[in-house]
């Protein structure tokens, strides 16, 4: 990967999570939480063990609607440590001036993949009494990312000299309902910009086989990368937090009751376990393109997640 | 009106947020998709609309009687901007996030909002009213950014002026309404 230089024109960052997908390979993508605090040095000892595993580390948008280091810095941080990141970018806190800014910014030093979503609500994160601007949705994100990259515009229909050019995601959460307009509102996504979803986490594959089967009779599959979002549930308070506080993640009781069942100091790795097994069980299912490991605050054990899923690493096919 | 209504069906104690509240339109879809009908431009309400701009005063008193109908029913906001005949006349800048183009990730397993838990996400309602009415393809059209510097107009003088063609576009995929405007 070339380090952004300060006087070159931008160069097309390349995109080797893009280069991953269009292979047709298995491909896998972690997340990493930015620290609370002024230190890029936190968001590379958080990538730095996951550069032989994952392709590309999503660096979240002040997730959970708390401040963070933002995550253009983190960005930026995860490329100068050896890791793709891929950018999350929330409608929550700007409005289309600064996102249409940001979004130039993030081309302009060498980010290569952008993720659109439209951002928990301020009321769940540490500053409730914030403005929630939501100026766009994610929808209109994606429509405007790809019109300022593919038509060289801006919304308000400026020029872009140069445009910017990134590889553009969003996510999708098949098990809210209403789940029957899932699959469509994935389409609409796609149709607006969406080259790579990810989704939302699933812990349970069987309605995730339902939601692809309606994926795949949009031909949806062929016309955008689908990564299904796993974690692994760490602790009882954690298997309680998801269930009651996460909204939209839904903990069917096959897994809670295994969760349970067993010994308290066991319950971490029973939950590495499920999350191995629903690895193992999304792979089968036809047009599921790779997955997206979420375990924010634990993701030196994503590398033993991957192991006992049989996921390979990326030995020899480093880019650095 | 939606705010003082809405909080009122709020729980006890409940953590608040600022902003606006999913509101379930007081009236059934079928009949507001045939009252559509009466207000479908022509030539005499396109004079109505003309006559009425060069008269600040009766504007207002119409503006303002557009507003009480539609708080009433849909909680309206005037956002100026009205996406009520493409989302199943559930108006979604009552959504907490004033989503356009459909329902968040964080609708919960049983409906209800992930910001107001005691009310119902108001894309859920506008999916279930569409689709009861045969139009849920209209959810899938491209809602378009709306221009902020509209909100307190009147909604039916911009429809009838054809002021409010630009607010969506159709997308390329499968199952999307191709029709001209609802």
């Amino acid at each position: 990967m070339t380090q952004p230089a300060a006087a070159a024109r931008p160069a097309p960052a390349p995109s080797r999570f893009r280069a991953t997908l269009d292979s047709g390979a298995f491909t896998v993508t972690a997340e990493i939480g930015p620290p609370r605090g002024a230190d890029a040095g936190a968001v590379e000892r958080k990538v730095a063990p996951l550069r032989d595993w994952v392709t590309a580390v999503n660096i979240t948008d002040n997730q959970g609607a708390s401040v963070r280091l933002s995550s253009w810095a983190g960005s930026l941080a995860a490329l100068a440590a050896g890791v793709e990141p891929i950018m999350q970018l929330t409608c929550r806190d700007r409005n289309r001036i600064a996102l249409q800014s940001e979004l130039l910014g993030a081309s302009a030093m060498g980010i290569p993949n952008i993720l659109v979503m439209t951002g928990d609500h301020p009321k769940f994160g540490d500053h409730a009494d914030a403005k929630p601007v939501f100026d766009l949705d994610s929808v209109q994100l994606l429509w405007a990312a790809r019109t300022m990259r593919d038509e060289g515009t801006l919304l308000s229909g400026r020029k872009l000299s140069p445009p910017p050019h990134w590889f553009l995601g969003s996510v999708e959460n098949p098990s809210a309902p209403p789940v029957d307009f899932r699959a469509a509102r994935l389409g609409k996504k796609i149709a607006a910009g969406a080259q790579f979803v990810q989704t939302q986490y699933v812990f349970d594959a069987g309605a995730f086989a339902r939601w692809m089967a309606q994926v795949r009779d949009l031909g949806l599959h062929e016309r955008c990368h689908i990564l299904a979002g796993v974690g692994p549930i760490a602790s009882l308070r954690a298997l309680e937090h998801l269930e009651q506080r996460v909204p939209g993640v839904q903990v069917p009781a096959e897994v809670s009751g295994r969760l349970r069942g067993v010994p308290e100091d066991r319950v971490a790795d029973e939950g590495m376990a499920i999350c191995a097994e629903t690895i193992g069980a999304l792979r089968q299912i036809h047009g599921v393109a790779g997955v997206h490991v979420m375990a924010v605050g634990n993701e030196r054990r994503v590398p033993e997640i991957l192991q006992l899923a049989g996921v390979g690493g990326l030995a020899g096919s480093h880019a650095g | 009106m939606s705010a003082s209504i809405a909080g009122g069906l709020a729980t006890a104690g409940q953590a608040s947020a600022g902003g606006p509240r999913p509101v379930t339109p007081r009236a059934p879809a079928r009949s507001m998709y045939l009252l559509h009908h009466l207000l479908e431009p022509n030539a005499a309400y396109r004079r109505l609309a003309a006559w009425l701009q060069t008269r600040p005063r009766l504007r207002r008193l119409f503006t303002a009687a557009e507003k009480g109908v539609k708080q009433e029913i849909f909680g309206c906001r005037m956002c100026g901007q009205c996406a009520l005949p493409v989302t199943g006349y559930a108006c979604p800048m009552t959504c907490p996030k004033e989503l356009r183009n459909g329902p968040c990730g964080g609708v919960g397993a049983d409906g209800r909002c992930e910001v107001y838990p005691s009310m119902r996400c108001v894309w859920l309602v506008a999916f279930e009213r569409a689709q009861g009415q045969g139009r849920s393809g209209d959810l899938l059209r491209l809602q378009l950014p709306i221009d902020h510097r509209v909100w307190g107009e009147s909604s039916w003088i911009r429809y009838w002026q054809g002021r409010d063609d630009d607010l969506w576009a159709d997308l390329d995929l499968p199952g999307a309404a191709r029709a001209g405007r609802a």
